[in-house]
């Protein structure tokens, strides 16, 4: 009886979720469903960052690098071998994951600060890492997609088309990113809900404790490297396509900061307020900026709100979200 | 042919000598006392047993089988499970997720009945962080018996428990063996207990075997009251 009861307020709030999901650009200007794109790609970027340091612990300053993978591989299959630009997404994501696994080697000899400074330190490289391949990456001139190939899904007719309903361009951009950031979340539950979450918290928890209870740590803590390498290459790539260019300015250090952020505000370890905290990294921007225009006040205003949000919500929205239902929680899966 | 058999065991940090050439067994289904004074090695033999550390020296063997090429995380499924002295337990889980982590690599038996057989089922959605330290090392000890072990190690199981407490511990430790099939090897500040349910006792001191037997021949060895009283005074 509370079962069912527990299931249909689950089922309620999904589909309360997805509703929100398809009518929201409905309700918004046609040029602010671009912007709630945007967001979509940095909650699907904060995923896998949570993945990996809220699940595992492994504290990653450098997820901006990761994206950039994900973008500039996108942008070259487009620009010089012509593919579709929404075909792109899956190799971007496993050229992420590729460059996520790789990282994750050396950084098994590393934890907590030391491993926060050498991924910051991969983001802070990265711009000159792609200057210097410019052959394949246009150095700083970047990648456009529009001049190079007329015949993408999204661009030039303003106007898509998909499974009969045509929809304006930045509909598209929405639908398509926070379809892409829904199965991710989906998956991400799977991951973490049964012996994968207590694998990867084990990890996080006492890795001693891990070991002992059968945890292979170097192969946990790489494999969550690559999964979230997915995420923010996949991430990555549906950037560049809302963007329609990719340059080394477009994934910046800020970036990364931004996503950790993100995840501490979503709530690391939970995935429940992830959604906020992307929400948060897109929108403070612009609503410092609303406040006051007057130099380095906006900032200002960032920086005062990531330390108020940190303070008042000590373990992010999700955290504030399992609080607020614990009642609910205890009541329906305690026995009477 | 002993299940647990170490040989010429030998582990140095530094200028330490932490265990010091040390030999000894552990026979199917027995229950065995690892004791001596603080810092004679008990631990850093558990650490070795369960590849936490690499001997310089020596051979493990475990069920005719060098432990010495399993990694670490592979001897739990080679069936050895242990408790920590200083409980290690994972902060953000609940009881009955350390329980079920246990069952991860190698399927003992069921959680609920395991957490039942330690008195811990009314206890299984709390927190394991905020249970009392005697709580804490019974989560532990489920954990452990979760993976079905064959040898059980156990590392100061009584330590913060008081004296009723220690009673029961004994009692439970005789009742796992029959119950779980186990052996166990006992590590044990508490004289009292190791000498009310091991078979026999191997005696560290300075990480160098002194003494082995029965708990009577081992509590009336001189080398070992020396040792104790040495300490002690
Ligand atoms: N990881 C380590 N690093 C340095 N010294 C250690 C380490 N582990 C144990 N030791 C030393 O080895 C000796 C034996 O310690 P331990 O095995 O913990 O003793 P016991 O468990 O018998 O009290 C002590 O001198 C201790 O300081
Ligand atoms: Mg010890």
């Amino acid at each position: 009886m509370r079962r069912a009861l527990g299931m249909s307020l689950w089922v309620a709030m999904v589909s309360a979720g997805l509703a929100v999901f398809l009518f929201l650009p409905h309700f918004v200007s046609d040029f602010h469903s671009r912007d709630l794109a945007q967001a979509g790609a940095f909650f699907i970027a904060i995923i896998g960052l949570d993945l990996l340091t809220g699940y595992t612990g492994q504290i990653s300053l450098g997820h901006g690098a990761l994206m950039a993978i994900g973008g500039y591989t996108t942008a070259a299959l487009i620009v010089h071998e012509h593919w579709r630009d929404v075909w792109t997404i899956p190799l971007a994501g496993i050229a992420a994951g590729i460059v996520g696994f790789v990282v994750g080697l050396p950084a098994l000899r590393l934890s907590g600060l030391y491993l926060a400074l050498a991924t910051f330190a991969l983001a802070v490289a990265m711009p000159s890492l792609i200057k210097k391949f410019s052959g394949l990456t246009g150095g700083s001139q970047g990648l456009q997609f529009l001049e190079s190939s007329p015949s993408q899904v999204t661009g030039l007719s303003g106007k898509v088309t998909v499974l009969g309903h045509t929809m304006t361009q930045n509909h598209f951009l929405y639908y398509l990113t926070w379809s892409i950031g829904i199965v991710g979340l989906g998956v991400a539950w799977l991951v973490v809900r049964g012996r994968g979450g207590r694998t990867f918290r084990s990890v996080r928890d006492s890795e001693i404790a891990a070991v002992s209870s059968g945890v292979n740590l170097a192969w946990t803590k790489t494999f969550a490297f690559a999964l979230s390498g997915v995420y923010a290459g996949v991430a990555g790539a549906l950037y560049a396509i809302q963007n329609e260019i990719v340059n080394p300015l477009s994934f910046t250090v800020s970036i990364s900061i931004l996503l950790l952020v993100g995840a501490v505000v979503g709530g690391l370890g939970s995935l429940s307020g992830l959604v906020l905290g992307a929400l948060f990294v897109e929108y403070l921007p612009t609503l410092s900026t609303n406040v006051s225009t007057r130099e380095g006040v906006p900032d200002f205003i960032y920086g005062a709100a990531i330390i108020v949000v940190m303070i008042l919500l000590p373990t992010g929205a999700g955290g504030l979200l399992r609080r607020l239902a614990r009642p609910l929680t205890t009541w329906l899966y305690t026995r009477p | 042919m002993a299940l647990l058999a170490v040989e010429e065991l030998t582990r140095r940090f530094g200028g330490i000598v932490a265990v010091d050439d040390v030999s000894l067994d552990v026979g199917e289904g027995e229950i065995v006392g690892l004791i001596g004074p603080n810092g004679a090695g008990k631990t850093t033999v558990f650490n070795l047993i369960t590849r936490l550390y690499r001997p310089d020296n020596g051979e493990i063997v475990f069920d005719r089988r060098s432990l010495l090429r399993t990694p670490a995380h592979g001897i739990v499924r080679r069936g050895i499970a242990r408790t920590f002295q200083n409980v290690e337990l994972f902060g953000s889980m609940t009881v009955l997720e350390h329980v079920l982590i246990g069952r991860h690599a190698r399927r003992g038996r069921r959680a609920r009945e395991i957490l039942g057989y330690v008195g811990l089922a009314a206890l299984a959605h709390r927190s394991a962080r905020e249970l009392s330290f005697g709580a804490q090392k019974r989560v532990e000890l489920a954990r452990a018996l979760a993976s079905g072990p064959r040898l059980l190690l156990l590392d100061e199981p009584a330590g913060g428990l008081n004296h009723e407490e220690v009673g029961e511990l004994g009692a439970l430790i005789r009742r796992m063996r029959q119950d779980f099939e186990l052996t166990i090897l006992l590590v044990e500040h508490h004289m009292q207990l190791v000498m009310g349910v091991a078979d026999r006792v191997h005696v560290l001191d300075f990480g160098r075997r002194i003494a082995s037997g029965t708990p009577g021949e081992v509590q009336n060895d001189a080398a070992v009251i020396e040792a104790y009283l040495g300490t002690n005074a």
